[in-house]
């Protein structure tokens, strides 16, 4: 299939729409609402539904209604948004229903600005809303990567009936690349027997709900989500390894940011600085494997985020104590430049005048 | 080359180029010597818009006019009172570049009584890469739109088909027989061909429409 050149929010849109999905329900927030608008115009085209809600917290109720029924369905909003969807997003967790949820993060705390941030990594790692859960999040670099990560995303909230993340920053949401559309790996999808479809007095009802009130039956539900979350470990983690085999500065870093480092490393390589990149795909789970593999001459970590330093957590987790973990950052929308990051390196390496 | 009317308005879906046409244009006329004011009308994207690059082209003798709301860190439509100064005053080369669709262009009805009294173009930046503008149908339903909500016609086509740093000249020509055909069917003329300069240099002579080389403006090196 031939490239097309498209904007981000299309791309996810498009993405959403090619991997079978047929209901949205959202509300617009800068800098996203190219996908709502997206879906406004092409969802009705293939008999597929778009609703603007009154608000996230009813988007997010859609979508936990939509997704009981077994439907491929989809909400994307940006942080402030997505914060009001959390307590949706918790019992659709609880509930072991499958969705995709697009976040286009922009900068914050509180309505915060519309350029572009990685600010949200604790709210969508740590699980913004109550109670031992967690759902996958995938951090797309490019918009073929963006593109690819969707589809396969449904297929994941499918196999493992968990809501699922998409993050881009608001780079991602509106910058323009070409794109492809390509079938995701094949899954063997299990029959979505727990569906609220109509029993048509053939069955018992289904139940979709999230309240236990014994609480041995809470803690069994518990249990079981936890060996759900280990299998996603197991299985779901995703990372790239760019330029690591010799390199003693090792940047970490994901999304918009780590294409601003790969510029960097491989600057830094044509002065003789042996640098590279250990780039996360899912922050959840987090490739803590992939720091196990840091060659022997390594010298540092430097995370680089658009964030006062939300990733430096699991870094330092992955890391086990045996580098010293830097951090390099740049929020509210201000986008790290290639001199300052290079900069930040030499002064830790002791480079620098 | 640039013999286009005073006012000159650049519309274009968004993806086209619009923007990088509209900036490098401006940023030709004034190493031409002329007064230059380009106006950012763009309330519909929040980001890649021209006003993010005020600093370098005020460096270069361009006057900018956006939002009256100072900053790129803002998506309110709002536009400045100062956009009508450089349509009365003749002394002015203006650039409008208007965003997005015909939601975009309605920022531009505004102005339709005070066009209408002036030398104005308004020129369709056309990408056939884009999805929305690849057969003559998309780019006619495009221009239409522009026009019911703008109330002003458009005067010219250029023909600014890309995929970025990865642009052929193949695109280029692709995007040529698109903006014949809808010259044709619309009975408009191609003013410009415009390409990154390494495909520009290469794009054969005899095309309708001026070959303008374009630099990457609005695209971080890092993209």
């Amino acid at each position: 299939m031939a490239k097309v050149l498209m904007k981000g929010n299309e791309a996810l849109a498009a993405a959403a729409i090619q991997a079978g999905c047929k209901y949205f329900f959202g509300y617009p927030i800068t800098p996203q609402s190219e996908l709502p608008e997206f879906m406004a115009r092409e969802l009705p085209k293939i008999g597929g539904m778009f609703v603007q809600a009154e608000s996230e917290v009813a988007a997010i109720n859609m979508i936990y209604g939509a997704a009981g029924t077994g439907a491929r369905v989809l909400t994307s909003s940006s942080s402030p948004g997505l914060a009001l969807k959390q307590e949706g997003i918790t019992y659709i967790a609880g509930a072991e229903l499958p969705c995709v949820i697009i976040n286009i993060s922009r900068g914050g705390p509180g309505l915060g600005g519309i350029q572009p941030s990685q600010a949200d990594y604790f709210m969508s790692t740590r699980g913004g809303g109550n109670g031992d859960y967690r759902h996958p999040v995938y951090a797309p670099a490019t918009l073929q990567e963006a593109v690819d990560l969707t589809m396969e995303a449904f297929n994941v909230a499918d196999y493992y009936r968990t809501p699922v993340i998409v993050q881009g920053d608001g780079m991602i949401g509106q910058m323009m690349e070409p794109v492809e559309f390509n079938e995701p790996k094949k899954r063997d999808l299990p029959v979505k027997d727990w569906a609220t479809t109509g029993t048509e007095g053939k069955r018992k009802p289904n139940i979709i709900n999230s309240l236990f009130l014994d609480p041995q039956a809470l803690e069994d539900h518990n249990w079981k989500l936890d060996r759900k979350y280990k299998e996603i470990e197991e299985n779901e983690t995703l990372h790239e390894m760019y330029k690591m085999d010799d390199a003693e500065i090792v940047f970490v870093s994901y999304g918009t940011t780590s294409r601003i480092v790969k510029n960097v490393v491989d600057t830094l390589r044509e002065e003789g600085v042996k640098a590279g990149l250990i780039r996360p795909i899912t922050l959840w789970p987090f490739p803590n494997k992939a720091f196990t593999e840091i060659p022997e001459n390594a010298k540092a970590i430097l995370t680089v985020e658009m964030s006062t330093g939300q990733m430096i957590d699991d870094v330092k987790i992955a890391n086990e104590g045996r580098l010293p973990v830097h951090f390099y950052g740049r929020t509210g929308g201000m986008i790290p430049t290639p001199d300052d990051i290079i900069a930040k390196a030499k002064e830790i390496l002791g480079g620098a005048k | 080359m640039l013999n286009d009317k005073r006012v000159r308005i650049i519309i274009g879906h968004y993806g086209s180029g619009k923007t990088e046409f509209a900036v490098n244009y401006a940023l030709n006329l004034a190493k031409e010597g002329k007064k230059v004011a380009l106006a950012d009308l763009d309330v519909v994207n929040p980001y890649f818009r021209s006003r993010e690059k005020h600093n370098l082209l005020r460096d270069n003798d361009v006057k900018v006019e956006s939002s009256y709301v100072e900053g790129s860190g803002t998506d309110l439509p709002a536009i400045s009172a100062g956009i009508l100064g450089p349509i009365q005053d003749e002394s002015y080369n203006f650039v409008m570049d208007v965003g997005g669709d015909s939601a975009g262009a309605r920022t531009l009805g505004r102005y339709h009584n005070h066009l209408s009294e002036t030398d104005y173009d308004m020129f369709c930046v056309v990408n056939a890469n884009r999805s929305q503008t690849q057969t003559v149908e998309g780019v006619t339903h495009h221009i239409r739109s522009i026009e019911k909500t703008s109330r002003i016609k458009v005067t010219g086509l250029i023909n600014n088909t890309h995929m970025l740093r990865h642009t052929t000249v193949d695109d280029v020509l692709r995007g040529q027989k698109l903006c014949m055909e809808v010259s044709k069917a619309l009975n408009l003329p191609i003013k410009y061909v415009s390409a990154i300069e390494s495909v520009a240099k290469d794009l054969p002579k005899d095309l309708e429409g001026q070959i303008m080389p374009v630099k990457m403006i609005m695209r971080e090196d890092w993209m």
